[in-house]
């Protein structure tokens, strides 16, 4: 089975909530949709589970056109930020509720209820009522309810969000996992880019309703085609500055010059080069690395490692560096950026000139 | 918002438009069609064209109790929106005693509105009546039957005891919507009590609001029953509002046509006060949103 | 600005506890200096809450005191006890302006209408809405809102202690990173007490300079990051702090050496003598490398998590995490794992056991 989205579109009153996008999700994978809170991913969501109709465009849900058919009649199944459960019933009813609409047969419900609840970790907790549960336990309730009906699409819109970060951590490599046994299309949307690389699979990264970059998690990391891309998809946010090619040498940041040769060797002109804080580094990590001379804001210490805010000139760039390091504000430091790990993007942000790590890894 | 298009919800609605034909299309046809023509009965009918509009607009006794209708509606406003606000602030947040408060609040709204005006008229005269009784006996000149102040003032006391509770609780579900963590804020900002009405509870308060404002306004434009249980008008005309003046002209006097052109301007004035004070009360809404 | 006291502070809320485990905080004394930046840090339900709750005034605690410098504020009611607070929702007065929120609060303390401007205009360049501040809050977007909450907080210079209650739940990431760094500046500018509460255990270590773990009702541990990182006190602590946690493996403790389930021998690099009750041997999944010799594990799975790599393998038949750098070659067939020196901790009953002497048992 496969999802096809031919460029949908959808406008509200005159704005444009999803640009024409064209996205092709195959059977049994992971699909990720990455974006900042408002960029469209819960609209495009919508569009996938037939909850709202697409402006322009066709959806294909194994080669048949499914643009106009009602919810209820398509095999989807949706999880939200809010822990939606019937509270009146229990954990077993609530998981048997959509296979009780379907009117299959009592052994089958059974069955099935209790393979799920077992994926999920919620046998014990079968007779109790939702609100009587932790808020993971309801929310693997309600993924439960969502996995039983054996849907070909499974939408989850920020599942975690509410969930204590310990939990979230807990639940995000559990979810690939179950993922893995359900074998349906999963769509899940989040806005933080870990969890995007902890879930795997696919990404798609979202900025004002725009699908900017669609494939493999860590390739859209490593390789993001675009400067917004790269911004959508870094935590801390990537670092950027100025970059002059000019000849054989490419001038970046304030007065540091590097030969153009490797992922530097582009035409001649204006670029933005990109670069993310954990490639910052204090000790020299190469001959070849770059020394760019910052002044500290502030430190931020997470025990084993310290994030060191910096500026450069105009530019503000956060520094994710090992072990805990005092430095005061104000300070002078150097940092060191190896030229395999900058990114150039041309005046229009298209990456021109990728760095060259990220081909290797 | 745009949905996929089922024609099939047209025949899901069938029934409530066959319904809503038969009991106020139709009527309101029957109306419109008394409005323009003269009738002696035997369904006889003489076209009259505007000539009832043109009596009724210029009818002195449909312009004082127009006047009647608009103070009374202006003093039952100006009590019970304030006074509902007042009593929903004051109202238990939680436990039994909320639970019991609202059952009483909700009380006088369940009581039949004949029955209302019965009570209050019982309850208000001087021979049998306690609250009546009561004042003559501490020597105040009261007796709604003969004296037209004693008549508002029993007919006003009466809709403030019937309806602010709707108001109240309007209010309070408004106010049970509040976040604790605002009132915990406005604690430690030192906000007095009225700087935490005006900037956090009315602010919350102000959709149900404007729907208790247009309940209360309508309803109280429309008022018959009770007015008419206590007071039958009187004395004099002192108390004949709008409807009670059309059922005098219709059924009291057989006016039809007068009496229908009467009632669709009653109509139509409803419905434009309605939309001036929905659109003002939200045009006030959207600006306090704009930049 | 004050020192605050918890003093054998306890609560719960039955109005006859029987047992301990009535106690949603359990009896503790603490002394937090003034000027300090404190994060309470815990998973939902073990009484960071209610902790915050008692120190802001909305409940009163069921035994103990509470001291704001040398005054007893355990009876004081909020308006009292001159605090600022940041709670998780924005808390905006919508229908006021910016400039009239940021007032607000010296506005209802009778403060001079000049001092007022001055102060309203530093606090706006601080949080960086100087341009939006004569906008109706109504209508901004969630993290404007909070900002303009943290403003609030931060407009008196008089305040005790500013007290945060998970202030960046509602925060898309990339501006956490701009928030956290401005809240941090505010703190080294202005010194105020600030006492921040979250179960995120970055935005905890990054903020503060001393860290309260609570669990279950107690404080398991309050040191700086560092020491929470380097030396979780409980297992809690290992468990919670860092992403994955501590790795934790049984062990019988034998003088220098750890017996683990398997029969491979760990060093521990000091001697612990005999430890009694569960014993537990616990390494950082970032104090772990892959080398020749060593220990044998077997992997389940690498997850590509962009700056780093996580090994999801199998140590002595536990689950055993292990960080590898974001170029590291993937493992062998057969890889093996030992422990930077030193990094090894033994817990007893969830507990860390200090070593008795640091030379090796002979």
């Amino acid at each position: 089975m496969v999802l096809e989205l031919q460029s949908v579109s959808r406008m509200v009153e005159g704005r444009v909530h999803i640009h024409p996008t064209s996205l092709t999700l195959q059977n049994g994978t992971m699909n990720v949709l990455l974006g900042p809170t408002l960029s469209g991913k819960t609209s495009l969501m919508r569009l996938m589970a037939g909850l709202d109709a697409p402006t322009t465009g066709r959806i294909l849900w194994h080669g048949e056109d499914v643009t106009g058919r009602r919810v209820q009649d398509r095999g989807v199944a949706m999880v939200y930020q809010q822990f939606i459960n019937y509270p009146g019933l229990s954990v077993y009813e609530n998981i048997a509720s959509p296979l009780r609409i379907l009117g299959r047969p009592k052994d089958e419900v059974d069955r099935k209820v209790r393979e799920t609840a077992e994926m999920l970790h919620l046998t014990p907790m079968l007779a109790r009522k939702p609100l009587e549960l932790s808020g993971g336990q309801q929310q693997r309730c309600a993924l439960a309810r969502a996995l039983v009906k054996g849907a070909g699409l499974v939408l989850l819109d920020e599942p975690l969000a509410n969930l204590d970060y310990k939990l979230r951590e807990e639940l995000r490599v559990e979810i690939p996992r179950i993922f893995e046994a359900s074998g349906a299309i999963f769509v899940y949307a989040t806005t933080e880019p870990e969890e995007a690389l902890l879930l795997g699979g696919n990404t798609a990264t979202l900025w004002e309703g725009r699908v900017t970059q669609f494939g493999p998690t860590p390739r859209v990391y490593r390789q993001p085609v675009d400067a917004t891309t790269a911004r959508v998809f870094s935590d801390p946010p990537m670092n950027f500055t100025s970059a002059l090619k000019q000849g054989a040498r490419l001038a970046f940041g304030q007065d540091v010059t590097a030969p153009a040769e490797g992922n530097f060797a582009v035409a001649d002109g204006a670029y933005m080069a990109g670069f993310r804080a954990n490639h910052l580094s204090l000790h020299r990590p190469a001959t070849s690395a770059l020394d760019l001379r910052c002044k500290v804001i502030v430190t931020e210490i997470t025990g084993a490692q310290s994030f060191v805010h910096v500026s450069h000139g105009e530019d503000r760039w956060i520094a994710l560096v090992e072990g805990v390091q005092v430095l005061e504000p104000g300070q002078e430091v150097s940092l060191w950026l190896e030229p395999r790990h900058i990114y150039l993007f041309d005046a229009e942000g298209r990456l021109a000139a990728p760095a060259s790590y990220a081909e290797a890894a | 918002m745009q949905k996929i298009q089922n024609n099939r919800a047209w025949f899901l609605v069938l029934p409530v438009l066959v319904l809503v034909a038969f009991s106020a299309v139709i009527p309101l046809m029957t109306v419109v069609n008394y409005a323009f023509n003269d009738t002696f009965g035997n369904n006889e009918f003489f076209w009259a064209g505007l000539e009832w509009f043109d009596e009724m607009i210029h009818s002195d006794r449909l312009h004082a109790a127009l006047g009647r209708q608009a103070l009374f509606s202006a003093i039952i406003l100006a009590i019970e929106v304030p006074l509902g606000i007042f009593v929903a602030l004051n109202m238990p947040k939680k436990g039994f005693w909320s639970s019991l408060v609202l059952v009483l609040m909700a009380l006088p709204l369940l009581i039949p509105f004949n029955v209302v005006g019965t009570i209050w008229q019982i309850f208000g005269r001087v021979d049998i009546g306690l609250l009546g009784h009561t004042l003559e006996a501490i020597g105040l000149d009261y007796n709604y039957v003969n004296d037209p102040i004693d008549a508002w003032a029993t007919v006003i006391v009466m809709d403030v005891w019937h309806w602010t509770s709707l108001v109240a609780l309007l209010c309070y579900a408004g106010l049970q919507s509040i976040p604790q963590a605002y009132y915990q804020a406005a604690k430690i900002d030192q906000a007095s009590r009225w700087a935490v009405f005006r900037y956090i509870e009315l602010p919350k308060m102000k959709g149900v609001l404007l729907i208790a404002v247009l309940l209360r306004f309508m309803d109280s434009f429309m008022i018959y029953t009770e007015p008419f249980v206590v007071t039958g008008g009187g004395p004099g005309n002192a108390t004949t509002f709008l409807s009670i003046d059309l059922v005098k002209m219709a059924v009291g006097q057989f006016d039809l046509g007068p009496a229908a052109a009467f009632s669709l301007m009653y109509f139509l004035v409803i419905m434009l006060v309605s939309w001036v004070f929905y659109t003002v009360m939200s045009n006030m809404d959207k600006a306090e949103a704009g930049q | 600005m004050a020192r605050i006291t918890l003093e054998n502070l306890a609560h719960s809320y039955s109005a006859h506890p029987k047992s301990d485990a009535d106690y949603a905080l359990k009896e503790m004394t603490h002394v937090w200096q003034d000027g300090g930046a404190y994060a309470l840090l815990g998973s939902s339900g073990c009484g960071k809450t209610t902790l915050l709750n008692i120190i802001s005034g909305l409940l009163r605690p069921s035994q103990g005191r509470i001291l704001f410098g040398d005054h007893d504020v355990t009876d004081a009611p909020t308006t009292e006890r001159n605090i600022a607070q940041v709670f998780q929702f924005p808390v905006v007065y919508d229908t006021m302006t910016v400039r009239e929120n940021l007032a607000f609060p010296l506005r209802n303390r009778g403060m001079d209408a000049a001092y007022i401007a001055s102060r309203v205009d530093q606090i706006a360049r601080m949080i960086g809405m100087e341009a939006m501040l004569s906008r109706k809050a109504q209508g901004l977007t969630a993290d404007a809102k909070q900002k303009i909450s943290l403003g609030r907080g931060m407009v008196r210079e008089d305040v005790n202690a500013i007290l945060f209650d998970e202030p960046l739940t509602v925060i898309d990431p990339h501006m956490k990173w701009e928030l956290r760094t401005q809240l941090k500046q505010l703190h080294r500018q202005f010194g105020h007490t600030m006492i921040y509460v979250t179960h995120d255990q970055t935005e905890a270590l990054t903020f503060a300079d001393k860290v309260v773990v609570m669990y279950d009702g107690r404080v398991v541990q309050m040191g700086t990051p560092e020491e929470l990182f380097e030396t979780p006190a409980h297992t809690f602590v290992g468990y919670f702090i860092g992403s994955p946690g501590m790795n934790f493996i049984d062990a019988k403790i034998e003088g220098s050496r750890a017996l683990l389930p398997g029969g491979e021998v760990v060093d521990l690099g000091a001697n612990y003598g005999t430890v009694a009750g569960k014993t537990r041997i616990g390494i950082r999944p970032e104090h772990a490398v892959l080398s020749d010799h060593g220990l044998p594990v077997r992997v389940r799975r690498v997850e590509d998590v962009g700056r780093h790599r996580i090994l999801r393998a199998e140590l002595s038949g536990a689950g055993f995490n292990i960080v590898l750098p974001e170029d590291a070659p993937p493992p062998g067939p057969a890889p093996r794992v030992s422990f930077l020196p030193g990094k090894v901790g033994v817990y007893a009953d969830d507990w860390r056991v200090a070593p008795q002497s640091l030379e090796r048992a002979a």
